[in-house]
């Protein structure tokens, strides 16, 4: 078929932020399919204690490290509230040192999870109660790493030679990511934490 | 060629700046996939991996067609030995889980992957790596199924995998822990997909092809990539905690320890009901495409399918209690899952209508595709009625778990899903390969199928209400269902002629079949606006959309735009609403890492099944290939 020529779109820009990237709506959808995958597991979880007339089957987790991982959670979402900023006003040097901050901190909330492990008082293999405390906090670790390992590799990429352009929409689709992480953690820092002592 | 080239902007040419054939030339250097092993394990085009996907869609097929054969020749008389009881066990179960996932699931995504971004007018799908990685993951578990299957270590708990049966204690052995892996295999490939689809039909339309003007086909695609999104998740978890329940000692689905064996009921159906409009939709999608073609009109009712599909995509939610009726449940709720199971037939119905008031006011032409659609209409509707009947709950109390059941669903899942998918295959063959297939063995094709199938299944129906069980591998002679099963016997095997007539055509017609030409059936979407097949960058210049049917508002010329890069690649990215053009985004090239990362993956899937630590160290295996994979490899990517 002949082409009739409409429009020139020469002047585009390559690349933009937020919404008006193809990849902002790729981490969306990936938050949504993750989203489904923690909802539907809690509902497992309320599920069990609604048919188990004695939940918890065990002591409630602590509340130590959990308490100390959910405030460096809730305090991290400030560096990467900046750092979204920076990323879109394309600020290299503040991007590059928030960077390092959320690196810092991704690493320390991991160890705090990690601690969180040692000290859970039901093994996965003693009842079902065990079993989900395990493998839901299991699913969030595996978020929170997903992300921390994304958030270094990001931070040596802004680092070397191809820390410009487009590569600070990344910067801003990552910190979207945290997000994610950080808000999802809540309602299941409720229901594992608070649910078993109301 | 580069001596013809000319050359204003020297460093990045636009395609302003070439003639058309030089442009054509260039722009499929620039999207083309190298040659050799390494070079077809890299592509990214979208098309290249469709056509695998498709291909490996009907290999499966083929595959779980000739296990139901296996069983339709057991049960073909009474008291037969041909297959024992635990073989027969296997039998079925790999039927019903390769149909259900290595078929119904990705053939869907398999036309969408390669269709959708020629409808939408763009020159990839998003995320093309991705999307490799998807198929290979789903080739790769398709696979170990089979040969596991091979090995005797082939599942046998039925393609639900009911807890306790399935669970440690009365399945021990490797068999429940292979389907285990294969519904994870299978649940990241398509969701993988989902992802792209819903991307690529949000943002790369081409411009001017605002909500209102995206085709039928493509709404559909678009709200079955949202079901895959909100549903596999759940059997994603359901099955990986059984695995755990097996594996690691935990008690999800264990009564004695505080787990409850219903939670994987519960897991399993609020996959498994949209997991049946999941494979429902892509075929609505065919018959809209093939019904406004054919009909030689717009489909009737636009705004009124897409609230439909919209409305099924819900509603599909509110139904999976409906396969628990026997388990007991309150009172209360069984009305209200029996309401929310009969509301569902609403919308499907709307759609019926509009595409048969499309019909009654168009001027239809029967050619192949369309016999296809008429034979999903009647083979749907009856599906659907007696679906309408199992929705109530004293009735299905009395058929649960017959052959009443099994005719019912091979009614839906044929008529919707099968009989629209061979339609398609006749009606985009010619975009995929440049010919057409043979019109007459098409036909004969058809009457096979649509004999043959009805009389496979429909007498299921009548030893269903005389009380045979499904999952029985043999029956005594006493009962009297012997001529019903014979007769179904017979059914199925002109149904596997037809396939073979099927199979013959595509051979035949690959080679000699007729040229097709741009537009052979003159339809109205933007996929008939390239050659065919598609260059590797599907057009020359992306098409400026102005109406719902492009191709026959603009019958002169096509109104394309310009600007775009020649010698890297690029798309055009627009407003999510309005599809104004916003973005010329670079897209990526092609790289073997999502290969290598789909094999990194499935080692790991396949070793934790035989030890927990696979993922300890596999981990940072999987991490290691993964930053390969998205590490930029060159500055011009960073623009
Ligand atoms: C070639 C045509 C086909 C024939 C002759 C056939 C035959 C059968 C038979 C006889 C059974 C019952 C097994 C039993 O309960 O003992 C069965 C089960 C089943 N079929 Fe088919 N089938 C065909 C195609 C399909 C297709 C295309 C699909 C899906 C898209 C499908 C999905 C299923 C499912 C999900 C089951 C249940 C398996 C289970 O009980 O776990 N079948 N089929």
């Amino acid at each position: 078929m002949e082409h009739r020529v409409v429009r020139d779109l020469s002047d585009l820009p390559s690349y933009a932020f937020g919404p008006r990237m193809t990849m902002w709506w790729g981490t969306l959808s990936f938050c949504l399919l993750e989203g489904t995958g923690f909802a539907l597991a809690l509902g497992g979880y309320l599920y069990l204690a609604f048919v188990n007339p004695d939940w918890p089957l065990g002591p409630p987790p602590p509340l130590f490290w959990s308490g100390i991982f959910t405030l460096l959670m809730l305090a991290s979402l400030v560096p990467n509230f900046v750092i979204e900023r920076a990323a879109r006003g394309e600020n290299l040097f503040r991007v590059r040192l928030l960077l390092v901050v959320m690196s810092a901190a991704g690493l320390l909330v991991t160890g705090a999870r990690v601690m969180e492990f040692a000290v859970l008082p039901v093994r996965w293999d003693f009842n079902a109660y065990g079993s989900l405390l395990w493998v839901i906090l299991g699913l969030h670790a595996a978020h929170l790493v997903t992300d921390v390992v994304d958030t270094v590799i990001v931070t040596v990429l802004m680092f070397t030679r191809h820390g410009f352009g487009r590569r600070f929409s990344d910067v801003e689709d990552n910190a979207f990511y945290w997000n994610f992480v950080v808000l999802s953690w809540l309602p299941t820092y409720f229901v594992l934490y608070w649910v078993p002592r109301l | 060629m580069s001596e013809t080239m000319l050359e204003p902007h020297a460093e990045e040419p636009l395609d302003t700046d070439l003639p058309d054939g030089e442009l054509a030339k260039r722009l499929a250097t620039t999207w083309g996939t190298a040659g050799g092993i390494i070079g077809a394990l890299s592509t990214v085009d979208h098309k290249i991996i469709g056509r695998r996907y498709i291909l490996t869609g009907f290999l499966f097929l083929i595959l779980g067609g000739l296990a139901a054969v296996a069983m339709r020749l057991q049960l073909a008389v009474p008291d037969n030995s041909l297959i024992g009881p635990d073989l027969y066990n296997q039998i079925f179960t790999m039927h019903g889980t390769t149909m259900m996932f290595l078929f119904g699931v990705p053939i869907g995504e398999a036309l969408a992957v390669y269709l959708v971004p020629l409808m939408v007018g763009t020159r990839n799908i998003a995320f093309p790596r991705l999307n490799a990685f998807s198929y290979y993951v789903y080739l790769f578990g398709g696979l170990m199924i089979w040969v596991a299957f091979a090995l005797n270590i082939g599942p046998d708990n039925g393609w639900f995998s009911y807890v306790p049966l399935a669970g440690p204690e009365f399945s021990p052995g490797k068999r429940a822990d292979f389907w285990a892996q294969l519904v994870t295999f299978t649940e990241v490939a398509a969701l993988a997909v989902a992802v792209e689809i819903v991307v690529t039909v949000l943002k790369l339309r081409a411009p001017g092809m605002t909500l209102d003007r995206i085709p039928l086909f493509v709404w559909a695609m678009f709200v079955n990539a949202f079901l895959i999104i909100f549903a596999m998740p759940a059997v994603m978890l359901g099955s990986t905690m059984l695995i755990l329940d097996r594996l690691l000692d935990t008690h999800f689905f264990n009564q004695a320890e505080g787990g409850d064996p219903l939670l994987w009921q519960h897991l399993f159906w609020f996959f498994g009901h949209p997991e049946v409009y999941i494979i429902f939709l892509p075929g609505t999608a065919f018959v809209s495409a093939i019904v406004a073609t054919f009909a030689r009109r717009p489909v009737f009712g636009y705004p009124a399918i897409v609230l439909s599909l919209i409305a099924t995509g819900f509603l599909s939610f509110g139904l999976w209690v409906h396969h628990m009726f026997t388990t007991g449940l309150p009172q209360l709720g069984a009305t209200f899952f029996t309401a929310s199971s009969m509301m569902i037939a609403i919308p499907t119905g709307i759609q019926i209508f509009c595409w048969i008031g499309t019909l009654w006011d168009g001027k239809p032409i029967y050619r192949t595709p369309l016999l296809f659609v008429l034979g999903f209409f009647f083979i749907f509707v009856a599906g659907g009625l007696s679906g309408v009947m199992l929705a109530s709950v004293p009735i299905d109390t009395q058929v649960h778990d017959t052959y009443f059941v099994v005719a019912h669903f091979h009614y839906v899942l044929i008529g919707g899903a099968v009989f629209p998918l061979i339609g398609a295959i006749y009606y985009w063959f010619p975009k995929f390969t440049g010919r057409m297939l043979g019109e007459r063995l098409g036909r004969c094709h058809f009457w096979l199928a649509f004999i043959g199938f009805n009389v496979a299944f429909f007498p299921m129906h009548i030893s269903g209400l005389r009380g045979m069980p499904r999952r029985v591998y043999t029956y005594p002679a006493e009962m009297g269902w012997d001529t019903l099963n014979l007769i179904s016997t017979l059914g199925a095997a002109l149904f596997v002629v037809s396939f073979l007539v099927f199979i013959y055509n595509v051979a035949a017609s690959a080679r000699g079949g007729d040229i097709a030409g741009d537009n052979p059936w003159d339809a109205a979407t933007l996929e008939w606006a390239t050659t065919s097949p598609p260059p590797p960058h599907n057009f020359d210049r992306i098409p400026f959309v102005t109406s719902r049917e492009p191709l026959w508002a603009e019958r002169e010329t096509l109104p394309v735009v310009t600007g775009l890069a020649v010698d890297k690649r690029e798309v055009v990215i627009t407003t999510t609403t309005e599809a104004r053009p916003d973005l010329k985004e670079s897209s990526p090239d092609p790289t073997v890492w999502p290969f290598v990362s789909a094999i990194v993956v499935t080692v790991i899937f396949i070793a934790t099944i035989f030890t927990p630590w696979a993922l300890a160290w596999g981990a940072p295996a999987a991490a290691l290939v993964m930053i390969a994979w998205f590490w930029p490899k060159s500055v011009e990517e960073d623009k």
